[in-house]
């Protein structure tokens, strides 16, 4: 991968970073059982598929300028359309596979026509209103268990003998295989001559439309893209839990989303994975502390959110930056 | 159906629509004077209940009780403005969305930790507890009516300060052009810390008027926050007038859609249907309405004149 | 070749870990709601625990006894990961608990897939009765459906002809209306199924109610919502007009909120029920006077499963004589359901779920004017629920 192999980039503070939360993600599945916590590969297995989510996020929010607080409504889905298609007797990946994509990529089509006719809070507000909507959706539907869930008997079937869902290394190193890629399709995204337009936009709408690019088709582009992408984490998350509920798609998610990419840092092509693993395991820390901080873990991470907004600009990536780097980001 | 249900609803869906009103009249006059998303409106809706529910519990009288809430919800909103949202207003709306996010988090949890997780309750007094014969022989609980009183009379009041007050002309100044207003010497910092600390009261209010018909719990306010949102940006952000009328269309919309819109989706679906259809449909219903009014206006249905 | 050293630096990590498991003690993890509002229930759980590893002296058998908690944050993907931390690092022998039907359906495989034991000690979903059921899996609560078919039969013995139906619109909710509807003879002359969680205003489902005038209204409202719905019955003038029947909607931890807001209107309405804190066996009355005495409230049948629990897991142990890995055994003795149950004695299904009595609770104040619930008779008799013949357990 061109992104990772580019020396010039691994040398800058935050490529050394992106290099080290990459390489703890690859590697977990042999560190954890070595230091006998195995517990943690499921963890990271949980985290990688929220990092998809975030780097699909990033890819709209930090590089196009759209906030958009529904973007778990494409988690909720791409992981119900494998649960309600696994509850059909329907287990192709095959099958599965391309209809969740394929429907990420239609409601990402309504909803972006729909909300990218707003700008600002407007925006903010559509795409939750849009989101939420989807969530009720979820909730009454009782043959698909409302809100107690459905569950998944059966992960998905490529019909491979050696690349079978059913063996938990196999599902974890898929994950690991689709983040990079979701990565990598991002950089391929960001530096096209498609990805400058989507950029222009963001720091200059109107400039871009007196250039002649009808602007609003392109950010409808990156919307469903980001969509479809989203909805591959859901795809995954279906798998890996072997269930879903409407908690998957409500508004929380969509918030906790937006934060992993804060957190990370915005607009950088790793930052969004960097959020997810640190937002994780300091959730799993915080809650599992005995006593009064584990009860009430929320006192210190609200706060913290607060913390990053106000003094950590550019997330954890900008952060690393600032303190190693003489020159500034080399992005 | 007949015409003193259809009524009864209507009053119903008036009565949710006055609290979504105090809940967005604050909401949108902080989006549009200060151009701030705040998320953790719902928790001063959740902070005034708590407030209430224990000076009720202190005083043993429901009217002390919101006498002494008020003020407190002024201070309150006061202090977290200062604490908090000031170093927001220069920050982008993402970063206000996280940071009022951080603090919805924040609030619920210190919610829990002061008064525990069970619920809290505001017994009303008697001459406030019965139902009362209206018109037309409708039989309508008395509470409910000083509910819409009070939303009424909030949104008179408001509407005197905001068009007749000297205060109230600075707010119009300030939100259809901050420098402007600036330049003629006003203190905008001031300025901004009254206006917040007004929404605090005005949603703190809706959420202690509130309480002896549901109860104070934690996270009640993220739920009717959104509705509010929704009641916000179609009414237009900054308007009041907007607020108001949307808030009464949203109230009535849903409470009417949540009664008979499965008597009406028989016309059209087999019963079973219907009956599947109807509760799914009604909760969905004021977001399609939103995602529809937006659609044709992108700037809700009165957009503030001079808005940015 | 690494991975095949790894490997065996794991599979050693994990005979020290067992070896250590084995030091004559039993480890249980409890998995409740800890944090959000619902922490009210995992709360009441939490002190039936403590005080059922009181009462036995902190030893099941030969083993000392040790109970790690762990929180589900009312979120099935925490519930999930919690449920992996207490199997995969705590290495718990048995998993207990669950409030949530969606916590536990997404959380079960993580224990099962592990050969370990997994009690409920509440969420009780269809499939789990049905065709999910698994021989390392049991309940020490109820089926969904049972409560409400024992409502439905307590409105028929009291000659109500027709009812209103209100109650939320999600799982637990559209099996209660269910389950009432297979029991009740009688005519359902109106039914609203309200947006959950987010409605907690039933001014419009009231004046519909009015307009029907039917001979009683049932209803389900958990939690929060309970107390709200009761208040406004009131407010909307029906209390003493239309006779409001309940399941899962007044309990021990809603009743005393309700009478210190002093609505009077909860009084004497009926619900159904497994349990009663005056049934009257040895077990149920010192658990009741000790939690009493503990905590100064009412226990609520949440914590009453939850004792149970502990004490069928207890007798386990004890049938075995501590042997953890004699899982046929503690199997057997929980299919044998041979323990003091706070329900008296009762009987386990072939799927795995108590076959037990329903009884009509009525709330009164008790002698020191504490509002609580009292025993009105049974209503079915040894009830099973009607998901075991969906059940084909595998052995």
């Amino acid at each position: 991968m061109k992104v990772l192999l580019d020396i010039q980039a691994l040398k800058t503070p935050r490529g050394i970073v992106a290099t080290i939360v990459v390489l703890l993600c690859g590697l977990m599945p042999i560190i954890a059982p070595a230091i006998g916590e195995s517990f943690y590969v499921d963890v990271f297995a949980r985290t990688m598929i929220w990092a998809i989510a975030a780097v699909s996020l990033n890819l709209i929010m930090g590089y196009g300028g759209m906030i958009s607080f529904g973007h778990a409504a494409f988690f909720g889905i791409g992981a119900y359309t494998i649960g309600i298609l696994a509850f059909h007797g329907v287990t192709s990946a095959w099958v599965q596979w391309p209809v969740a994509l394929i429907l990420s990529a239609l409601v990402g089509l309504v909803f972006g026509a729909i909300s990218l006719r707003t700008k600002g809070v407007y925006f903010i507000m559509i795409t939750l209103a849009l989101a939420q909507m989807l969530y009720f959706l979820s909730v009454s539907a009782q043959r698909y268990g409302s809100d107690d869930g459905l569950t998944i008997n059966d992960r998905s079937d490529f019909g491979i003998g050696f690349f079978n869902l059913d063996d938990d290394l196999t599902l974890y190193y898929l994950i690991f295989a689709v983040l990079l890629l979701c990565v990598y399709v991002s950089w391929r995204i960001v530096n096209s001559p498609f990805g400058m337009v989507v950029r222009g936009a963001k720091s200059n709408d109107n400039r871009m439309q007196a250039l002649g690019y009808p602007t609003t088709r392109y950010k409808l582009t990156a919307f469903v893209i980001a969509g479809v992408m989203c909805g591959m984490a859901g795809v995954l998350d279906a798998n890996l839990e072997e269930f879903v509920s409407p908690d998957a798609l409500n508004w929380p998610r969509s918030g906790e989303m937006i934060f992993m990419v804060v957190l990370g840092g915005m607009g950088s092509l790793f930052g969004p994975v960097t959020g997810a693993v640190v937002f994780w395991l300091l959730q799993d820390f915080l809650a599992n502390w005995r006593g009064f901080i584990g009860d009430h873990w929320a006192i210190i991470f609200g706060p913290f959110l607060i913390l990053v907004v106000l003094f950590a600009r550019g997330g954890i990536h900008g952060l690393v930056d600032r303190l190693f780097s003489r020159k500034g980001g080399a992005q | 159906m007949n015409y003193v249900l259809f009524a009864e609803q209507f009053l119903n869906g008036f009565q949710l629509g006055m609290i979504l009103f105090l809940l967005a009249a604050g909401l949108t006059l902080v989006f549009g004077i200060m151009d701030l998303v705040n998320l953790a409106h719902g928790s001063l809706y959740m902070l005034g209940a708590y407030f209430a529910a224990t000076f009720s519990h202190l005083t043993g009288s429901f009217v002390w009780a919101i006498l002494l809430a008020v003020p407190a919800m002024v201070a309150a909103g006061i202090i977290i403005e200062m604490i908090a949202l000031r170093t927001l207003y220069a920050r982008d709306h993402l970063d206000q969305v996280l940071a009022t996010f951080g603090l919805i988090l924040f609030f619920n949890e210190l919610t829990r930790i002061v008064w525990g997780p069970e619920g809290q309750v505001i017994p009303l007094p008697a001459y406030l507890d019965g139902s009362v014969a209206l018109p037309l022989g409708i039989d309508y609980p008395v509470y409910r009516l000083v509910i819409i009183g009070c939303g009424l009379a909030v949104a008179l009041g408001l509407w005197v300060l905001v068009s007749k007050t000297r205060i109230g002309m600075l707010i119009r100044a300030g939100s259809s052009n901050r420098e402007m207003a600036g330049a003629l010497g006003v203190n905008i910092a001031t300025l901004f810390t009254v206006v917040f600390g007004i929404g605090a009261a005005l949603a703190g209010f809706g959420g202690m008027i509130i309480t002896p018909i549901t109860q104070a719990e934690v996270g009640m306010g993220e739920i009717i926050l959104i509705q509010a949102f929704v009641v916000v940006v179609i009414g237009g952000i900054g308007s009041i007038k907007g607020a108001f009328i949307a808030a009464i269309l949203i109230g009535v919309i849903d409470t009417m859609g949540r009664s008979f819109l499965d008597l009406l989706l028989l016309f059209i679906l087999p019963a079973n249907a219907a009956e599947a259809a109807g509760p799914a449909l009604s909760s969905m219903l004021i977001f399609i309405l939103m995602a529809g009014i937006l659609f044709f206006r992108p700037q809700g249905l009165f957009p503030p004149k001079g808005a940015r | 070749m690494l991975r095949k050293t790894l490997m065996a630096a794991s599979a050693f990590a994990l005979m020290a870990a067992t070896s250590v498991a084995q030091a004559a003690e039993i480890k249980v993890g409890f998995i409740t709601t800890l944090t959000t509002g619902a922490a009210v229930i995992g709360n009441d759980m939490k002190k039936a625990v403590d005080l059922a590893v009181e009462h036995m002296g902190g030893k099941m058998g030969p083993l000392d006894l040790e109970v790690i908690y762990a929180d589900d944050e009312f979120n099935p993907q925490k519930g999930k990961q919690a449920t992996e931390r207490l199997v995969k690092r705590d290495d718990v022998d048995i998993v207990a608990g669950y409030i949530w039907s969606h916590v536990l359906l997404a959380s079960k495989n993580v224990v099962l897939d592990e050969g370990k034991f997994l009690l409920s000690a509440n969420a009780g979903p269809s499939p789990m009765a049905g065709e999910q059921c698994h021989k390392n899996f049991f309940s020490f609560s109820w089926q969904n459906d049972q409560t409400p078919m024992a409502m439905g039969e307590l409105l028929n013995q009291r000659g109500v002809k027709s009812l209103y139906v209100i109650a939320p619109n999600y799982a637990a909710g559209q099996d209660m209306v269910a389950g009432a509807e297979r029991t009740f003879k009688g005519k359902i002359v109106g039914k609203d199924m309200t947006a959950w969680p987010t409605q907690k205003d039933w001014a419009a489902e009231f004046t519909k109610v009015k307009a029907a005038n039917p001979d009683g209204v049932f209803t389900f409202y958990p939690g929060g919502h309970g107390p709200a719905f009761l208040k406004q019955y009131e407010q909307a003038g029906l209390t003493g007009k239309v006779p409001l029947y309940s399941v899962f909607t007044l309990d021990a931890i809603s009743l005393p909120l309700l009478q210190k807001a002093g609505m009077k209107s909860a009084m004497g309405t009926y619900m159904t029920q497994f349990w009663v804190q005056d049934l009257d066996n040895a077990q149920n009355k010192r658990f009741v006077a000790d939690f009493k005495k503990k905590y100064g409230s009412y226990p609520s049948f949440y914590a009453a499963q939850s004792y149970d629990a502990m004490f069928a897991i207890k007798a386990a142990v004890e049938a075995v004589n501590g042997d953890l890995k004699n899982m046929d055994g503690m199997r057997k003795a929980f299919e044998s359901a041979d323990f003091p149950s706070v329900r008296g004695s009762f009987k386990m299904g072939p799927n795995h779920f108590p076959i037990q009595n329903f009884y009509a609770r009525e709330v009164v104040a008790d002698a020191d004017g504490s509002w609580t619930t009292v025993n009105r008779g049974v209503v079915l008799a040894n009830h099973q629920d009607s998901y075991a013949s969906k059940c084909n357990m595998k052995m």
